[in-house]
C-alpha cells in the first residue's frame, strides 16, 4: 500500500512529470468496469459540452464551472463507494453529481433554473443535493465543503455505520486554512474521510507552483500522520486502485486518508475565463495525450470491444443528453411562491 | 444533418462582442473542443469551443465584425460522420427561429439586430421589473412569517424554584440530551474542563465523551464539520467560548448552515445550536466585548434567540434543541451566575418567537433583549416612582421577531423606547422602531428613541467601559423625552 512519501503515479498524470501514453490493460481489469467507466465518463463529458452550449446561448446564467478533462477522478472514486457513503465537493460539481447517479435531467435543469431542477431553480450550477444519492453539494465557497465533508465523515463516525465519505478539492482550496483544521480534527476522532484533492494546476488563474509552496500535495496530511498518495487522475483505473486502498483504510476506522489526483481541466475556470495563463499548446497537448476517455476507449478497442459496441454507448449517452436539455428548456421556471418557501423548516 | 453554431455568451453579462479571427475555414473539420475563433467582449478576448462536429459548410460572420449578438448564427456545420448531434441541438424553436433571423441580417448590418437575444434582452429587463415591484410584497411575507411561528400564549407552568441562568442552560442541554440520541454537545473545554463557564458541568459524566466533546481551538474547522453533521440530521449543539470567536466560523454559519435549505429546495435541513456568551463582558477590551445580535438577526435561514432569565434560557434552549433550523442563541456571561425563579415542570419548554412582557404599564415600552432587560425593569421601577408608568417588553426571541406584542403594547402607551448594549447604527432597536413606524405610526405621541452602546470600541479602562455601556439614568431620560416629563 503507497502511504505518506510514496507517489502512485504510474503515467505520469495531468502534471506530466513522465508523458509516457497509455498502456495495455493488466490483466486484473475487469472489462466490464471499464466499459462502465467508459460510460460513466461519457456521460458527464457530453452533459459538459452541452451545458457550455446551453450557457452560450444565454439559457444559462450566473457561473458556470465545467468539468471537462477531469472525468477519471470521480467516475474511478466512485467504483470504491457502497450504497450509503456520502459525497461532497466545490462548486465544480456537475460530473459529481452525475457520477453519484444523480439524473441528468434534474441536474440540467437546475442549470437552467427550472423547477425541475434538483433544487427546483434555487441553487442553480454550485448549489444542488441529493441525500437519496448520498452528495451533500455542490458549495461555493472554496475550501467549506472540506469542513462540511469531515462532518459528514463525524456523522459516520457518531452513528458507527461503517460509511465513508469522501470530500473533494482543488488544489487551490488546498491551501484554506480550515482544510488543515479539518485533518487535525479528522485525525484527531479518526474520521472515515478520505480527502480528495483534485489537483487541475491552476486554481482560477493561479498556477498551484504560484500558490503552493507545498510541490507533493498528497503530503499535506502528513504532520497529523495522515497517509497520502499521488495518483494519475487521468486513468480512471488508477484512480480506482488508489480509491479502494484509501476508502478500505478508512472503513477499517484507521481514520483519514489523503489522495491527490493529477488531473487537468480543459476549460476555463468558468464560461467566462479568458485562460490566458496558460497556452493553448498545453491544453492541445494534454487533450491528445492524456485524455482519461480516449484511454480507455483505447484499452476497450485493444481488448476486442468492436466499434460498434462503443459507438452504441455513444448514441446512448447523447441520448440522455439530449433528453436532459430539452427537459432543461421545456421544464417550467419556478413559480414565485417559490420564492418564500424553504428559508426555515416550517414548525407546528 | 447539420448544426448552426452560435454566438456565445461567455459571462452573465455579455450581450454582444466583436468576432475578431476565425481559427476555422470552411470546408473544415471540426472536432469537439476544437478552438473555432476568437470574440472580444468589452472584458476579454476568449476562444470558442466546438461543440458539435463535422465540417464548416458557412461562416456567416467575417472575422473582424462588431457588435455580433449573443446567438446570432455564426456558422454552419454539416454533420460529419453523422455522429454529430442533431439539428435540434441549436435550442428551442423560438431560438432557433431567432438565430436565422441573425443571420441573414448580420453580414449586411449589425445595427439592425434583433432574433432572440433581444428577445432575450427584453425578458430580462421585464424580469428585473417584476422583482423590484415584488419588493413591496416583501413585508406581506416577512408578516406571514412571523405569524407562522406565533405559538400558543405564555401558559401558567406551575411551581417554580430560584436556579441561575448557568444552570438553567446545562439543565435544558442534560434532558434533551437524554430524550434524543442525536443530540450532543461540542465546543472548546466543555468536556474535561467541565466548560469555561462551567455551562457543563457534570455533562461528560453522564453522557461521555462521545456526545461532550471538548474541540481544539479552531472555531472555523470544528463549525463546519458540525454543520456537515447536521445536515445528515444530526442535531449539534455548538458552544462557542464567546460570540466573539463564532467571528472565525461566521462563513459555515451563514453560507453553510443558514443558506443550504433554500438552495436545497428544501432537501436538507440544518438542526443545529450555535450557543455562548455575547455581548461585553466586564473589563475584557474592544475583541471580547461585543453585541452580535443584529449581525445574525440580519440573515433569513437562521433563528435568533436571546435570553435573560433562567426560565428564558431553559425553555428557549430546549426548544432551540428541538427546532429543525439553525439557531443562534446568545447568552450572556454576566447573567450565568444571576439567579431567577424558573418552572420545574418537567415538560417546561417556552415558545420561539414570542416575546413576554415582563411588566406592565401604560406610558412608554421599553423593548429589550438579555441582559438590558434587567436594567429596563431597574429602570422602570425608578420611574414608577416618578410617576410614569414603564412596560417593559423582553424580546427574547429577535429572529422572527414578535412585533405584535410590540405593537400593542405601544398602540396602548403611545412611546417607544429601545435598549440594547450593541452600537446603534442598524441594531435591532432601529429595526423594532422602523416597523413600529410602518405598522403604528398614527398611535406614535413621540419619537421613539434608542438607547444603545456608544458608537466606540469597548475601552478598557474601567470608568471608560461604565461610559460605553447603556445605563439606567439614560433609559430613565429615554423615557422622559418620549413622555416630555
Amino acid at each position: 500500500m503507497a502511504n505518506g512519501t510514496e507517489s502512485a503515479t504510474k503515467r505520469g498524470g495531468a502534471n506530466g512529470k513522465e508523458a509516457v501514453p497509455s498502456t495495455a490493460p493488466s490483466a486484473g481489469h475487469n472489462q466490464d468496469l471499464l466499459s462502465r467507466a467508459y460510460r460513466d465518463m461519457l456521460l458527464i463529458r457530453r452533459f459538459e459540452e452541452r451545458a457550455g452550449q446551453l450557457y452560450g446561448m444565454g439559457l444559462i446564467g450566473g457561473f458556470c464551472h465545467l468539468y471537462i478533462g477531469q472525468e477519471a477522478v470521480v467516475v474511478g472514486m466512485q467504483m470504491t463507494l457502497q450504497e450509503g457513503d456520502q459525497v461532497i465537493t466545490s462548486y465544480r460539481d456537475h460530473g459529481h453529481m452525475l457520477a453519484t447517479g444523480m439524473e441528468a435531467r434534474g441536474v440540467m435543469a437546475e442549470l437552467t433554473g427550472r423547477i425541475g431542477g434538483y433544487s427546483k431553480g434555487k441553487g442553480g450550477s454550485m448549489h444542488m443535493f441529493s441525500r437519496e444519492k448520498g452528495f451533500y453539494g455542490g458549495h461555493g465557497i472554496v475550501g467549506a465543503q472540506v469542513a462540511l465533508g469531515t462532518g459528514l465523515a463525524f456523522a459516520n463516525w457518531y452513528r458507527e455505520n461503517g460509511q465513508v465519505s469522501l470530500a473533494y478539492f482543488g488544489e487551490g482550496a488546498s491551501n484554506q486554512g480550515q482544510v488543515y483544521e479539518s485533518f487535525n480534527l479528522a485525525a484527531l476522532l479518526k474520521l472515515p474521510c478520505v480527502f480528495v484533492i483534485e489537483n487541475n494546476r491552476y486554481g482560477m488563474g493561479t498556477s498551484v507552483e504560484r500558490a503552493s509552496a507545498s510541490k507533493d500535495l498528497s503530503k499535506n496530511g502528513a504532520p497529523w500522520g495522515i497517509p497520502g498518495e499521488q495518483v494519475d487522475g487521468m486513468d480512471v483505473m488508477a484512480v480506482k486502485a488508489a480509491g479502494e486502498r484509501a476508502v478500505a483504510h478508512c472503513r477499517e476506522g484507521k481514520g483519514p486518508y489523503l489522495l491527490e489526483m493529477l488531473t487537468y481541466r480543459y476549460r476555463g475556470h468558468s464560461m467566462s475565463d479568458p485562460a490566458k495563463y496558460r497556452t493553448r499548446e498545453e491544453v492541445q497537448k494534454m487533450r491528445e495525450q492524456s485524455d482519461c476517455i480516449e484511454h480507455v476507449r483505447k484499452l476497450l478497442l485493444e481488448s476486442g470491444r468492436g466499434e460498434a459496441e462503443l459507438k452504441a454507448v455513444d448514441d446512448e449517452v447523447k441520448a440522455i443528453v439530449a433528453d436532459a436539455a430539452e427537459f432543461a428548456q421545456s421544464s417550467p421556471e419556478p413559480d414565485e411562491s417559490e420564492l418564500w418557501t424553504d428559508v426555515l423548516v416550517e414548525t407546528r | 444533418m447539420g448544426a448552426t453554431i452560435l454566438m456565445p455568451a461567455l459571462s452573465p453579462t455579455m450581450t454582444e462582442g466583436k468576432l475578431s479571427r476565425w481559427l476555422k475555414k470552411e470546408g473544415d473539420e471540426v472536432k469537439s473542443g476544437d478552438v473555432l475563433a476568437e470574440i472580444e467582449t468589452d472584458k476579454a478576448t476568449m476562444e470558442v469551443e466546438a461543440v458539435d462536429e463535422g465540417r464548416i459548410t458557412k461562416l456567416l460572420v467575417p472575422e473582424g465584425t462588431e457588435g455580433v449578438q449573443v446567438n446570432a448564427a455564426i456558422a454552419e456545420l454539416d454533420g460529419g460522420d453523422g455522429s454529430a448531434a442533431p439539428a435540434g441541438d441549436a435550442g428551442t424553436p423560438a431560438t432557433q427561429q431567432g438565430s436565422k433571423a441573425a443571420s441573414v441580417n448580420l453580414p449586411e448590418s449589425n445595427a439592425t439586430q434583433h432574433g432572440g437575444e433581444a428577445a432575450k434582452v427584453a425578458k430580462t429587463a421585464e424580469d428585473y421589473g417584476e422583482v423590484s415591484a415584488r419588493g413591496a410584497a416583501r413585508d406581506e411575507g416577512v408578516a406571514a412569517q412571523a405569524k407562522s411561528t406565533d405559538a400558543a400564549p405564555e401558559k401558567d407552568w406551575g411551581e417554580t424554584k430560584p436556579i441561575t441562568v448557568r444552570e438553567a442552560l446545562r439543565d435544558a442541554m442534560s434532558l434533551e440530551m437524554r430524550a434524543d440520541g442525536d443530540v450532543f454537545l461540542m465546543g472548546e473545554e466543555v468536556a474535561q474542563y467541565q466548560g469555561a463557564y462551567k455551562i457543563s458541568q457534570g455533562m461528560l459524566d453522564e453522557f461521555g465523551p462521545k456526545r461532550v466533546l471538548d474541540m481544539p481551538i479552531t472555531e472555523h474547522g470544528f463549525t463546519g464539520m458540525a454543520v456537515g453533521a447536521a445536515l445528515t440530521g444530526l442535531k449539534p449543539i455548538v458552544e462557542f467560548m464567546t460570540f466573539n470567536f463564532a467571528m472565525q466560523a461566521i462563513d459555515h454559519i451563514i453560507n453553510s448552515a443558514a443558506k443550504t435549505l433554500y438552495m436545497s429546495g428544501g432537501q436538507l435541513g440544518c438542526p443545529i445550536v450555535f450557543r455562548g456568551a455575547n455581548g461585553a463582558a466586564a473589563r475584557v477590551a474592544a475583541q471580547h466585548s461585543q453585541d452580535y445580535t443584529s449581525w445574525y438577526a440580519h440573515v433569513p435561514g437562521l433563528k435568533v434567540i436571546a435570553p435573560w432569565s433562567s426560565a428564558d434560557a431553559k425553555g428557549l434552549l430546549r426548544a432551540a434543541i428541538r427546532d429543525p433550523n439553525p439557531i443562534i442563541f446568545l447568552e450572556n456571561e454576566i447573567l450565568y451566575g444571576q439567579t431567577f425563579d424558573c418552572p420545574v415542570a418537567e415538560d417546561f419548554i417556552l415558545p420561539i418567537g414570542k416575546a413576554k412582557v415582563e411588566r406592565k404599564g401604560t406610558d412608554v415600552t421599553i423593548v429589550s433583549y438579555s441582559i438590558m432587560v434587567g436594567l429596563a425593569m431597574q429602570a422602570a421601577a425608578e420611574l414608577e416612582k416618578a410617576g410614569i408608568s414603564a412596560e417593559v417588553i423582553n424580546l427574547r426571541t429577535i429572529r422572527p421577531l414578535d412585533i405584535e406584542t410590540v405593537l400593542a403594547s405601544v398602540r396602548k402607551t403611545n412611546r417607544l423606547v429601545t435598549l440594547e448594549e450593541g452600537w446603534a447604527f442598524a441594531n435591532i432597536g432601529a429595526e423594532v422602531a422602523m416597523q413600529v413606524v410602518e405598522e403604528a405610526f398614527d398611535y406614535l405621541d413621540a419619537p421613539p428613541v434608542r438607547v444603545a452602546g456608544l458608537d466606540v470600541p469597548m475601552p478598557y479602562a474601567a470608568n471608560l467601559e461604565k461610559l460605553a455601556l447603556p445605563t439606567v439614568a439614560q433609559v430613565i431620560e429615554a423615557a422622559r423625552k418620549v413622555t416630555y416629563k
